[in-house]
């Protein structure tokens, strides 16, 4: 049942693999629906500033002055270091024809760096 | 109507393999010409090497798909007139599968995909045991209901641009199966064909472009099997069953 050229890739794959393909999944929807309401919420806090002539120092200093937009901007942050990665191990898979442990491993370190950055961002805004 | 005064359809036709190319060819046209009508005239009265496949004609066997103008349909239900604005009809073989000769493609990696999906009945019954009982009206005998149908042309395979990126992806007709029997009652394979579409050739490959479910000639939804088999092996991850 689980042997044989013709059958499940799960027998070929390994059941290791087809979870890890399966949490990619669930990780990848779950993080675009948080990216989604992040989204919203930064466009309309720009569209709110812009239309209310904040200076970047202003905005700034209503940022430092509520410990809730660095934590909703790390949010953010950890959403777009999970969904941009699974996003582009798609895209090299079927555009590029490149799969494997090699690209894993640098999408891996591609995650790293935008969690890195983000956060430093976030802690040069807040902080 | 006479020879004279008959209405002429300009047709090209793939012939040879990958590397063929199309041909020129003029045809009698009829009322009501299907555009297997078209190819069966040059085959019996022009060119007899052309070679095609086709069974039962009357839209059930699934054997006479082709890429008309384009994209891919049954040629023994599509009228000439639904294709051709009095301009050029264009039949190839359909796209994604390896071309034999002429229109007849080798459908093998399309039915192994089949089988690699977990295609066939895993039966949890004896001969000796009683009919199953299947309520018609409940929610699955009525999702099998929308996906049983599928004829196995391969229309949707060849139009999918998934399959055409990414070539060991299952593709919508493979999974769609794995759907019908995921909601069959009567089936056994449960967890292991959740696995078999969940990898990274499986169902989340599929990228809901919805170019199966705008071909299939028996109006299905692959995409919305997909869909549920997205969510089947998601939810079976997150449960740790898978």
């Amino acid at each position: 049942m689980t042997s044989g050229a013709l059958d499940g890739r799960g027998a070929r794959d390994g059941a290791a693999a087809i979870r890890a393909a399966a949490w990619r999944f669930v990780l990848q929807r779950a993080s675009a629906a948080v990216l989604a309401l992040c989204v919203v919420v930064h466009l309309a806090t720009i569209i709110y500033a812009v239309r209310h002539g904040l200076t970047s120092d202003a905005i700034v200093a209503r940022v430092r002055a509520n410990p809730a937009w660095p934590a909703f901007y790390v949010v953010f942050v950890i959403a777009a270091a999970i969904h941009a990665p699974l996003g582009i191990r798609a895209i090299v898979d079927e555009w590029l024809g490149l799969r494997g442990r090699a690209v894993d491993i640098a999408l891996g370190l591609t995650s790293l760096v935008l969690f890195a950055g983000g956060l430093y961002a976030v802690h040069a805004l807040a902080a | 109507m006479s020879a004279a005064t008959e209405s002429r359809l300009p047709v090209r036709i793939w012939r040879g393999d990958a590397n063929g190319r199309f041909e020129r060819y003029d045809v009698p046209r009829h009322a009501s010409q299907t555009v297997l009508d078209v190819v069966s005239h040059v085959q019996r009265h022009v060119d007899p090497t052309l070679a095609y496949r086709y069974a039962c004609r009357v839209g059930m066997c699934g054997s006479c798909a082709m890429t008309v103008n384009g994209k891919a349909r049954w040629t023994c239900r599509t009228h000439v007139d639904a294709v051709v604005g009095g301009a050029m009809l264009e039949i190839a073989p359909l796209n994604h599968l390896p071309i034999v000769r002429d229109l007849v493609v080798d459908m093998a990696p399309f039915f192994d995909k089949w089988a690699a999906a977990k295609g066939a009945f895993t039966s949890t019954s004896t001969r000796h045991d009683d009919f199953a009982q299947v309520a018609p009206a409940s929610a699955k005998r009525r999702a099998i209901d929308a996906t049983v149908e599928c004829i196995g042309c391969g229309v949707c395979y060849s139009s999918c641009d998934v399959v055409g990126w990414k070539p060991d992806y299952l593709g919508p007709a493979a999974l769609n199966r794995a759907f019908t029997l995921v909601n069959d009652v009567r089936d056994g394979a449960g967890i292991e064909r959740l696995r078999a579409v969940g990898g990274d050739a499986g169902c989340q490959a599929c990228h809901t472009h919805q170019s199966c479910t705008e071909r299939c000639p028996k109006h299905l939804t692959p995409t919305a099997s997909i869909a549920g088999l997205k969510r089947l092996v998601a939810l079976a991850v997150v449960k740790r069953r898978l």
